[in-house]
């Protein structure tokens, strides 16, 4: 390891996910491991808060161990140790920080609470060396949607966010009144490539006056609706139609909307990040389009999409660098907004 | 034997450092801020008032419950983080006896209450004969009612602590027939020294257990969990008839 390498340790907790990795400079990771909940959550149809939060606790230790292991370093050699503090659930998140706090504490490292939708964005980092700021970054989970002008690491301007459901939410609502389960993205996504996504004509959500902002639930709506409509007419519902034609709904949506954010910003990158953005469809539609305007287009890798702490590790890496430091009375904040300290 | 000591359970927030027969340091606050707020910069503040080597400490000790589900895993977590970045083992030590411990000495019947919602308080049944620490009764979720028929059938006297005191004090006055009291500020909330001394014990008898492997004893399931084992549990009885 050169001299001047920063190594830092990144925890996440934020949701279902336990996740400890180390990475260095900011794009290289060493170790990348996540425990996930999934299963249990299941057996409730979506993530229980107290359940993930008792998860954390049972796993986060093992979880560190792993990812100090398997990169093969101590905590003596780190520089840093970073942790998502927000947004997220409450219980689910105090436990990083904690942790993280403590690890802090014991072997006085400096700490570095991070966004952790800022962890997503920089998920782009890790596997494309060559991206820089500035671009256009839109952040689809199941938790969030947001369209984001990356201006610089760390300072971020948010053009479009959700009016109500997230993107992925509306893919769990769905799934859920189709009969798939939980978690609704990847079920869709593998029904949608039997159905015909031009069968049924879904609505593109827009908002008045807002033309970068999302809105979902009206589509929801138009689903569920449609769902009634057959029952009460006694036809039978092509599940894949409805599949295929809700995607591309959506996709359709997401794409237009950052394709202006690029050609309005004259920007001409654009990252995706964020569970969503492992979905098929959205990744070839965002590619396709993004090679008819000479846009570059980046996408992590689908495991660097879902929650992981080696995208902590890499947003963290920046703010370690400009001397961003939190004290130990670092509180997880649920609600924390995207560039805020 | 060193040991640091955490205790989040409750509304207190407090921690120690206890060495053998010493009270290094306690420090313990009652106040409205998260325990994620307090906790931490109190033990940085009382192991650096006192030049601690944290390396030199033998065990950390933590209140494992039961107590308030976020406060009981800020703690163990807390725990859990010293414990990996120290290599030392942990101790847990129940809430309800650590508090109980508050009243070293005291020949009454000890019963420390915490408010645990739905009507119920975490509590259990303690006793002092010469040293020796007695549990009569485990620490458990139960209705006052029941907890001072328990009482009253043991003749008492008995004194009352803990945060499930002032919520329940007026339904004590009603339903208890023997002798009691309620004991005061200096004592009848979690302290961290407890939690320390217990844990000498408890590391004398091998009760220690890995960083890795410590998790909260919630004593109650989560809500989701009960939920769904009453549902299950009525489709099993609607299948049976």
């Amino acid at each position: 390891m050169g001299e001047k390498d920063i190594l830092i340790l990144a925890i996440e907790s934020s949701c279902d996910e336990t996740a400890a990795a180390v990475v260095k400079n900011g794009r290289e990771v060493l170790s990348n491991v996540i425990s996930s909940q999934i299963e249990l959550h299941k057996l409730y149809g979506g993530v229980v808060p107290e359940i993930a939060s008792r998860k954390h606790i049972e796993k986060i230790n093992q979880v560190i161990e792993e990812a100090l292991d398997a990169a093969n370093v101590s905590l003596d050699d780190l520089n840093a140790v970073a942790v998502t503090y927000g947004p997220g659930l409450v219980g689910a998140l105090l436990v990083g920080v904690a942790e993280a706090k403590a690890i802090s504490f014991a072997k006085n490292l400096p700490l570095v609470g991070v966004h952790h939708i800022e962890g997503h964005i920089s998920a782009n980092y890790i596997e494309n060396k060559d991206l820089e700021p500035p671009f256009i970054c839109l952040v689809v989970s199941g938790g969030h949607t947001h369209l984001v002008r990356v201006r610089d690491y760390g300072e971020y301007e948010i053009l479009g966010r959700t009016r109500d459901d997230a993107a992925g939410e509306a893919f769990d609502k769905v799934a859920r009144a189709i009969g798939l389960g939980y978690p609704g993205g990847p079920k869709i996504d593998h029904l949608a490539k039997e159905g015909d996504p031009d069968a049924i004509a879904f609505p593109r959500g827009k908002i008045e006056g807002s033309p970068y902002d999302f809105s979902f639930s009206g589509l929801k709506s138009a689903v569920l609706n449609y769902l009634n409509g057959c029952q009460m007419k006694g036809e039978a519902v092509a599940r894949a139609d409805v599949a295929a034609s809700f995607q591309k709904s959506v996709t359709d949506v997401l794409v237009e909307h950052a394709m202006m954010a690029v050609r309005e910003s004259g920007l001409d990158k654009l990252a995706i990040a964020g569970g969503v953005a492992s979905n098929g469809a959205l990744r070839s539609a965002m590619e396709q389009a993004c090679a008819e305007n000479g846009v570059r287009f980046y996408r992590p890798s689908p495991i660097l999409c879902t929650d992981n702490a080696a995208m902590i590790g890499a947003a963290a890496y920046y703010e370690y660098i400009k001397g961003v430091r939190h004290g130990l009375d670092l509180n997880a904040v649920p609600n924390l907004k995207l560039g805020e300290r | 034997m060193k040991i640091l000591a955490l205790d989040s359970s409750g509304l207190v927030a407090s921690v120690a450092i206890a060495e053998d027969d010493v009270l290094l340091a306690e420090y313990t606050v009652d106040y409205k801020k998260t325990h994620s707020q307090t906790l931490l910069p109190m033990l940085s503040e009382a192991a650096h008032m006192i030049e601690l080597d944290l390396n030199t400490v033998d065990a950390i000790a933590v209140a494992g419950g039961p107590g308030s589900f976020t406060g009981l895993r800020i703690g163990s977590a807390t725990a859990k983080g010293l414990g990996l970045a120290l290599d030392k083992p942990l101790v847990h030590v129940p809430t309800v006896d650590a508090l109980a411990f508050n009243l070293y000495g005291c020949s009454d019947y000890i019963c420390p209450m915490m408010d645990a919602r739905r009507s119920q308080v975490y509590t259990g049944i303690y006793r002092f004969e010469g040293g020796d620490f007695h549990v009569i009764a485990q620490q458990r979720p139960v209705a006052v009612a029941e907890i001072s028929e328990e009482l009253n059938a043991l003749g008492g006297p008995v004194v009352f602590l803990g945060d499930g005191v002032p919520v329940y004090r007026g339904e004590l006055e009603r339903l208890m027939k023997v002798p009691y009291h309620f004991a005061p500020a200096h004592v009848n909330r979690q302290r961290a020294s407890a939690v320390a001394v217990l844990a000498m014990q408890y590391v004398r008898e091998g009760r220690i257990e890995t960083a890795a492997e410590h998790a909260p004893d919630y004593l109650r399931p989560s809500q989701a969990e009960r939920e769904r084992a009453e549902r299950l549990k009525k489709e099993q009885s609607e299948a049976l008839s």
